[in-house]
């Protein structure tokens, strides 16, 4: 530290103009020896302890002031990410009741060993990934489709973008009001049209294809737009040569879209159905109201049950905090699975290209 | 130096931000440390927790107590449906921190608050001007607690009547003058059914007679004195044989197609009493204020009231003071006079909540009340005659999740899905086997 001091004494007394490494090391000399100690010999002790004191603050600031512009996202993380995921985990060691939070006992791993014979469970992870499968999949393309189009010259680019984004925008209880009264088996707007054009009504809440086929429809509705205002912004750093010697070779624009389009896409394309993923799995507002008032039941015969609407039915409704606990970890351990299977895909991609 | 400070503004701004986000406190400035006496500003806020429409700020009444206790304001929170205000003030009341000062708690809730969250709770039987006679005795003893507490105080309960269109009676050749329709099932819910099946043999087309089987069932099952639980707390709903009347009864009405069904407290529930596509409903005291509220303009005069089969009782709420607040004795003196005979009858006049004061069925405002909707209907002769009929229902700290997997799973499986009454039971009972079990 001392010999760091003294190599390193600022010229003329201004505070940092030398560059330094990150390191906190000296930074090579260069052309004259360091003034420091060649000094007039007037130059008192004190102001030479001033000047030793000033650099050392300096290189702590330029070392530590990093940590501590991004020190309050950890302190959130560790407060509202860490530490629940840490806490529920050991929560669902336990029986554990709402009612009584604190009172906590023992069971090891009996929350998820009755998962696998949890038949109400199998039945929300089955409707979570044909639910997440409708959704996603038509999603993506249509996002894809809309993309594309935005991506030409077209008058008045600006308010469709905007518009794109809007449904993003709206709030999913709003939204998903609105959907219950077009999906509705009376006086829904939907069965108004099918009966004109000579259909039966249809009843959209009851019937389990029906019901996850509404559902899946409000979450498209949201999300196609902001899917799609992703591919375009990927779209618009596709060089423009690309294009142009394809139209030169004469690619139709179909062509084009086919060959340079989605191919330049591959990495984003990936990143859409990760989030889409986590965001079907964690699938709960839509279904929840989606069910009128009755609660977490997601329908008569848990239909269009999630896995996301049976865990606030144990937290929540039921009260057993413990089992809820169980079904969250539950859901963390099949995120993981799917980002390790993505991970693998991508590098297998990666190395194709 | 600069670091110094840097670090000083990031540990200001996440203490700040942290305890902002520990405990929203929305009093202002300088009345947290307030006894109430004091200086010429020292003013008490209070905060009421309720769910739903509660009716307590609707009817004035915060605004008169504020007029006559200059130093108290009065605050209310309120949280649309009760299914999710429970749980939230659940984990308040195990933690001690964000409740308010009074908390409001539904019947269904009540058994499981008294047995597991006593020991949090103000006892209020002991608050001055608290007159244990002047409620009715099933009601301040579901809120008694087993060493003694009074830890509830009730505002309302739900005597039901029967709510029936009196143009779609009229057209379906059945009388249609209250006291006639009332002796047409009076005594036995069997003949609430045949009624049902007289009306389908001419009823004008797309009107149903009910509005749901699972209607039907909560009323059958809140005029028996016992339901899901037995006197020593043990779940009996499966071997209760009035239980089991209740769910025949009301599957019958789905087989026999004369419910509209509907599932209650949806919107397509909503547009039923808009477009008039069911006679009949159950409706508690509380109810007819929803039904105004969704019929509109178009129902007026259309709707009346007639007594049900037997009396039956369906909902009805708590005021509590939970043990953490700062201002308890203000607001044990809030919850008594809130829940004081004078001020229930108020409710019941501008609200439609009946009282659970027996001593306010003698007053005017109560005894004497018409409801214009319901072709100026005495519904204060009707639900008082309803009220003092009510068994003494036994009630169970898990009510609530019993009777909604039995409505919301079970009886709409057979209401809406077609599936036979047994089908129907067996789906109910193994979504409470799961249900209740830790």
């Amino acid at each position: 530290m001392a010999r760091d001091a003294q190599a390193a004494a600022p010229s003329q007394g201004e505070e940092g103009a030398a560059p330094r490494t990150h390191s906190g090391a000296p930074a090579p000399h260069t052309g004259p020896p360091a003034p420091s100690e060649s000094r007039t010999p007037s130059e008192s002790a004190a102001d030479r302890r001033r000047r030793a004191r000033r650099s050392r603050r300096y290189r702590l600031d330029v070392r530590w002031s990093p940590y501590a512009f991004v020190a309050p996202f950890f302190v959130f993380f560790l407060a509202f990410g860490l530490f629940p995921l840490l806490y529920t985990g050991w929560a669902s060691l336990h029986r554990v009741e709402l009612t009584a939070p604190t009172d906590m006992e023992w069971v090891g791993l009996r929350n998820f060993s009755r998962l696998l014979e949890d038949e109400f469970f199998w039945n929300a992870l089955k409707n979570t990934v044909t639910i997440g499968l409708i959704s996603t999949v038509p999603q993506l393309l249509i996002a894809l489709g809309i993309a594309h189009l935005l991506n030409y010259r077209l008058r008045g680019s600006m308010f469709f973008r905007v518009a794109a984004l809007t449904p993003y925008a709206t709030s999913v209880a709003a939204a998903t009001l609105v959907f219950v009264l077009l999906f509705g088996r009376d006086y829904g707007m939907i069965n108004w049209a099918l009966g004109l054009v000579g259909f039966d009504r249809i009843d959209w809440q009851n019937g389990t294809w029906t019901s996850q086929l509404a559902v899946s429809t409000i979450v498209i509705w949201r999300w196609t737009g902001y899917n799609a205002l992703i591919y375009l912004a990927a779209m618009q750093a596709i060089p423009n040569d690309l294009y142009e010697s394809a139209a030169l070779d004469g690619a139709s624009r179909f062509q084009q879209f086919r060959h340079v389009t989605v191919p330049s896409l591959r990495p984003t394309i990936l990143f859409t159905c990760v989030v889409s993923t986590i965001g079907a799995t964690q699938l709960f507002g839509e279904p929840l109201l989606f069910n009128g008032s009755a609660g977490a039941t997601g329908g008569a015969e848990h239909q269009f049950q999630t896995l996301g609407l049976y865990l606030y039915e144990q937290g929540w409704v039921n009260l057993h905090l413990g089992r809820a606990s169980a079904i969250a970890w539950s859901m963390f351990l099949i995120l993981l699975i799917i980002g390790a299977v993505n991970w693998l895909l991508t590098r297998r991609l990666s190395k194709s290209a | 130096m600069r670091r110094a400070v840097i670090l000083a503004v990031v540990a200001a701004l996440g203490a700040g931000l942290l305890a902002g986000c520990a405990e929203d406190s929305d009093e202002p400035a300088g009345t947290a440390s307030n006894g109430g006496g004091g200086g010429g500003k020292g003013r008490t806020t209070l905060t009421v927790g309720v769910f739903g429409a509660f009716g307590l700020n609707e009817a004035g009444l915060y605004d008169e107590y504020m007029k006559l206790h200059k130093n108290i304001e009065i605050k209310q929170t309120s949280i649309e449906r009760n299914e999710n205000y429970y749980p939230q003030l659940l984990t308040h009341l195990g933690s001690g921190s964000g409740l308010a000062d009074i908390q409001a708690v539904e019947v269904n809730n009540i058994a499981e608050i008294t047995a597991t969250q006593g020991d949090k709770l103000v006892d209020l039987g002991t608050t001055e001007g608290v007159q244990k006679d002047a409620f009715l005795p099933w009601k301040w003893a579901q809120a008694t607690t087993k060493d003694g507490k009074t830890i509830a105080l009730g505002t309302d309960i739900g005597p039901q009547g029967i709510c029936y269109r009196k143009d779609l009676f009229a057209k379906a050749g059945l009388p249609t003058d209250r006291e006639a329709v009332g002796k047409l099932w009076a005594g036995d819910w069997n003949k609430y059914l045949a009624a049902g099946k007289q009306f389908r043999a001419k009823a004008p087309k797309g009107a149903a007679f009910v509005d749901s089987a699972t209607g039907v069932m909560s009323a059958i099952t809140g005029s028996n004195e016992n339901r899901f639980y037995d006197k020593d707390g043990k779940i009996v709903y499966k071997t209760n044989p009035a239980v089991k009347q209740a769910w025949d009864i009301a599957a019958a009405f789905a087989t026999e197609s004369l419910t509209g069904k509907l599932q209650q407290f949806t919107p397509a529930w909503d547009q039923g009493f808009a477009n008039g596509t069911f006679a009949t409903v159950s409706c508690p005291a509380w109810m007819l204020g929803y039904i105004q509220d969704k019929g509109g303009a178009a129902g007026k005069d259309k709707w009346d009231v007639a007594a049900a089969p037997r009396p039956s009782n369906w909902g009805g709420s708590f005021l509590t003071v939970p043990a953490a607040g700062r201002n308890k004795e203000e607001a044990a003196k809030l919850a008594a006079w809130l829940t004081a005979p004078e001020q229930q009858a108020k409710l019941f006049a501008k609200r439609g909540s009946f009282p659970s004061a027996k001593a306010a069925y003698s007053l005017p405002e109560v005894s004497g009340a018409k409801h214009a909707y319901f072709g100026n209907a005495p519904i204060g002769e009707i639900f008082s005659k309803a009220a003092e009929g009510v068994p003494v229902q036994i009630i169970g700290p898990k009510d609530l999740i019993i009777a909604q997997n039995l409505g919301d799973v079970g009886m709409l499986q057979v209401d809406q899905k077609g599936r036979s009454p047994r089908q129907g039971w067996d789906a109910a009972v193994k979504a409470i086997d799961n249900a209740l079990d830790q």
